[in-house]
């Protein structure tokens, strides 16, 4: 197996599970009715229930609700008719009730599974142990003051889902295309925005690595990763670090571990011994919470497309490879974009294969390039799609349509504004085409006569030469046969 | 004197016989001249004249308008602090106003003061409160006794008449069992009747509102005031609020009493056994038919509240850490130190008991042992209950297992304070309503209480026996 990792001594096997904490995508916290908005001023998306303010009490949102019930059902797993909020008692400066609202030993989802696919066109099933409702914390600013440490209460309350993998994990790849594919999920069904840099979603990485056929070793967990990349370099580090341990002779200490970005490493936060007894006891605040399977049937049948249906939709309606379908599948709003841009003219449905290649090579790149998401692109789907449209129609050259887009791409113009201000319709008149090329063989005789010598790839010269004249224009292969008329009536 | 009456009171305002300032001003008087006896933390005569002023512009009919009134400071109230009795909210100032005391100042009632309790409700004679001892008005001079608690402060402001009216909080007999020791009525109605938005916790499975009042005519009118459904409280019941006042009834022909053989506990004194007995006759010969019941489950009642309340109360005061608001210890060199000192120095001897004890009784490797198997021995109580008031319309025992004690008895024996609650704390671990009325005398002429209980939400059944007996002993 091309899993293992070679040690000094032995080869080794990784063992991962991943707890995903994403945020819900609402407008109102878990159990307040404050503004969940990004980046507003400090503390001021705080309610008395957020400060935790005496005799103030939660109420559930119930839209919190529906939306943990839509992510079950998207990572095709049980949804419990009944689950309990449980308090999680710990002290921290920015946990204003002293404990934190979430689901211990009833959850709002149970067990589920998700498909990731690899390159060669395999796949594997990461089975879902649970997905729960729970409150984030505040957040603690250190860095404001040199002696004071200041709080700052807008998360205070947000709701989160926690989801919780088995160890099904064997690679920091695996771990990569597991997280991109919750986040896909949670994308399409719209229950997280899935910005990973705002910290909308993130995750612990529980590791431990063992001898292929052995049982698990001791692991560690690595806390609170916010990026792909952050998770694959730790568990790279922490993968290497347990097993130069273990191959000195030492043993894992079950620890919780914080990891550098800026240095790569691991670094333990706390042991076993000083791990936390949270105190878990149901919230008598509120009521158990019950779902009908009426309710859960509603939402049920609200539940959009997800990447796998669409994907093998696309492979069915398109044609396409599984390749493309997978590339235009994997993020929302690629799909959406395609959806769009094939939609937006009949004729463009015969050509999927070419729509799917300039989204995404050729916007794509563009968007690369100027730092651009495709959520805001400038050019609409309506736009590219009437360009691709004046490809398939022979009106305009592929070549040109490159400069055509990037200057759509930048004044926001319309393919056809463009086209026809600048007069890049092809040329197709077959005299006018001819006229050119008479004008090349006239003034290269010597390269006529060595073409007909024989050196048969001087024809990309003459191609070339009366391109340049027609500043592109020609129709290609209108160009090439009658280039080659001409030059065999020569001989 | 004749003894004070909401509801006569409430006739003599609407016809002109007094005026809301005279009668108001009246209370003044007496709560200065009883300020001896610490029944109120706040008490600011130019905030009661202020709301005189403002009540006297309203042109509008209110139910309750010009009645003075006195609050437990437990409730969040907007124009008063709100301490909890505590060191650690001694500046705390609330920027909302409690359901339940919103809708007494919606009925146009006059707050006269916040009153005293045991430190976040904690205790059984308020003797816990940071701002000393309340004493029972009852006492005779140079032998203070104990009003009760934790809600002592508004049962005293009701006995010694600095009010119409008090708010109370009971969580395992904090307002029946003051309510016997000072000789008022008090009513803890169903767990879920009034929200318990905006007042500070103490156990939140247990915590409910209710009245303290001169009679039981009075407590009908507070009650319906002060009942009703608030959404932002998850536990509070959605149940159409009756008029209790219009639909009291005293004739109990026909009903049917359960009298549980499991409260003649052992010790209990002649006197508690012997009002008992007195209002089960009473009872008989109003036609009330008498049924010996078995709550067989209710010697497990206090084990199983005091550890259910101390660990809902060890999370519930988590929230008071020095972050922030209220009282933060000057002693800081690290977070940790800050929680410490500021807990250690901000709550009192009690609190911090009741905290150790929630927190070990929560604990991993305990809590099976403890908590889960007092949830599920409290789910047997409310069976026995349940059970019991299927044969009968409603409960009668008496409240407490004494009269007022003196004022330091029992300080520093927990156990034996905790005993205070044997009555009362079965019902509470129920859900059930219970009233306290004063029956009858010790030998130091002290008054008695008796407790009735009734089913889910009847709290118009516990009025109407409440309202017989309470017209029988007068």
């Amino acid at each position: 197996m091309n899993n293992l990792i070679k040690g000094e001594k032995h080869d080794w096997e990784m063992v991962i599970g991943l707890e995903i904490h994403a945020q819900v995508k609402s407008n109102s916290k878990l159990f307040s009715s404050s503004s969940t908005k990004f980046g507003s001023s400090p503390n001021s998306q705080v309610s008395l229930v957020d400060a935790a303010m005496p005799g103030m009490l939660p109420v559930i949102n119930k839209y919190c609700v529906e939306q943990a019930v839509k992510t079950g059902v998207g990572l095709n797993a049980k949804i419990n008719n009944y689950s309990v909020f449980d308090r999680k008692n710990y002290f921290y400066a920015d946990l204003p009730q002293g404990y934190q609202i979430s689901q211990y030993k009833y959850p709002i989802v149970g067990e589920g599974k998700v498909t990731i696919d690899f390159k060669d066109g395999t796949s594997k099933d990461i089975r879902i142990v649970r997905l729960h409702l729970e409150q984030d914390a505040g957040k603690s600013l250190h860095d404001q003051n040199p002696s004071k440490t200041y709080v700052d209460l807008n998360r205070s309350g947000v709701a989160l889902m926690e989801i919780v993998s088995e160890p099904d994990i064997r690679t920091p790849d695996e771990a990569g295309m597991y997280i991109s594919k919750i986040r896909s999920i949670l994308m399409y069904l719209d229950t997280c925005d899935g910005n990973m840099q705002e910290g909308s979603l993130r995750a612990d990485v529980n590791i431990s690595v063992r001898k292929p056929g052995d049982e698990y070793g001791t692991r560690c967990e690595i806390k609170n990763l916010n990026s792909i990349k952050f998770i694959k370099q730790a568990i790279n580090y922490e993968a290497k670090r347990q097993i130069e341990i273990l191959e000195s002779g030492g043993s894992i200490e079950q620890n919780t571990m914080l990891f550098n970005t800026s240095t790569g490493k691991t670094r333990p936060m706390r042991n076993k011994e000083e791990a936390h007894d949270y105190r878990y006891f149901p919230d008598p605040d509120l009521l158990p919470l019950e779902i009908s399977k009426e309710e859960i049937g509603k939402i049920k049948s609200s539940i959009p497309e997800l990447p796998d249906e669409l994907k093998n939709k696309f492979i069915e309606t398109y044609k396409l490879s599984n390749y493309d379908a997978s590339v235009l599948t994997a993020e929302k709003q690629t799909s959406d974009y395609f959806n769009e841009t094939i939609n937006s003219d009949s004729e463009l449905k015969n050509h999927a294969k070419i729509v799917v290649n300039w989204i995404t090579s050729e916007l794509f790149s563009l968007l690369n390039k100027n730092n651009q998401d495709l959520n805001n692109s400038p050019v609409s789907p309506e736009n590219l799609g009437q360009l691709i449209k004046l490809i398939s129609t022979n009106e305009i050259s592929g070549k040109i349509a490159k400069d055509v887009l990037e200057d759509m791409f930048s004044s926001g113009k319309t393919a056809r504004q463009i086209v026809d201000e600048k007069g890049l319709q092809q040329v197709t008149d077959q005299g006018e085409i001819a006229k050119v090329i008479d004008e090349v063989i006239a003034d290269n005789p010597k390269m006529v006569e060595q073409y007909l010598a024989g050196k048969a790839k001087l024809l990309g010269f003459f191609v070339g030469q009366a391109m340049k004249l027609t500043k592109g224009k020609a129709n290609p292969k209108m160009l090439n046969d009658i280039l080659k008329q001409k030059l065999n009536k020569k001989n | 004197m004749p003894k004070s009456s909401l509801k006569q009171t409430l006739k003599d305002l609407d016809t002109k016989k007094i005026s809301i300032r005279e009668l108001n001003q009246d209370y003044l008087k007496k709560i200065k001249e009883k300020e001896n006896l610490n029944v109120f933390i706040h008490f600011s005569e130019e905030n009661v004249l202020k709301q005189i002023d403002n009540i006297e512009k309203d042109n509008s009919a209110k139910k309750l308008k010009g009645i003075p009134i006195a609050i437990k400071d437990l409730f969040c109230t907007k124009s008063m602090p709100t301490t909890a009795a505590s060191k650690i909210l001694e500046n705390f100032n609330p920027t909302y106003e409690s359901f339940v005391t919103q809708k007494l100042l919606d009925e146009g009632s006059i707050f006269v003061g916040k009153t005293n309790l045991d430190e976040f409700a904690m205790g059984s004679a308020t003797n816990t409160s940071f701002f000393g001892n309340t004493i029972n008005p009852l006492s005779k001079e140079n032998e203070p006794l104990a009003p009760g608690g934790s809600s002592g402060g508004s049962a005293a402001a009701v006995a010694a008449d600095l009010c119409l009216g008090a708010t109370g909080t009971d969580t395992g007999g904090s307002i029946r069992q003051p309510a016997s020791f000072c000789g008022v009525v008090g009513i803890k109605p169903t767990y879920g009747l009034c929200s318990r938005w905006g007042i500070a916790a103490f156990a939140s499975s247990l915590d409910q509102a209710g009245i303290f009042s001169h009679n039981v005519e009075d407590a009908s009118i507070l009650l319906q005031s002060i009942a009703g459904f608030d959404q932002r409280d998850s536990t509070s019941a959605k149940v159409d609020i009756p008029n209790y006042f219009e639909n009291l009834d005293d004739d109990l022909n026909g009903k049917t009493v359960g009298i549980p053989k499991e409260y003649s506990v052992d010790g209990t004194p002649m006197e508690i056994s012997q009002i008992w007995e007195d209002a089960i006759k009473v009872l008989e010969k109003k036609g009330v038919k008498i049924k010996n019941i078995s709550l067989p489950h209710t010697k497990y009642a206090l084990p199983t509240y005091y550890i259910i309340a101390p660990a809902e109360a060890s999370s519930n005061l988590a929230r008071y850490d020095g972050v922030k608001y209220g009282f933060r210890s000057d002693e800081i060199n690290s977070l940790d130190e800050m929680y410490e000192n500021t807990r250690a120095q901000g709550f009192g001897r009690e609190v911090k008991r009741r905290i150790l004890i929630g927190t070990y009784v929560l604990s991993a490797g305990y809590y099976d042992a403890y908590y889960l198997k007092a949830q599920k021995v409290r789910k047997l109580i409310a069976d026995d209950f349940n059970k019991a008031l299927k044969e009968c319309d409603f409960i009668v025992t008496p409240t407490a297992p004494s009269a007022a004690f003196p004022l330091n008895e029992k300080q520093n024996d927990p156990i034996k304070m905790y005993l205070n609650d044997v009555f009362t704390v079965p019902a509470s671990l129920a859900g059930l309503p219970g009233i306290s009325i004063p029956f009858g005398k010790d030998k130091n002429n002290l008054p008695l209480g008796i407790q009735i209980l009734g089913k889910h939400f009847d709290e118009q059944q516990v009025f109407n026996a409440a309202l017989s007996l309470e017209r029988s002993y007068e």
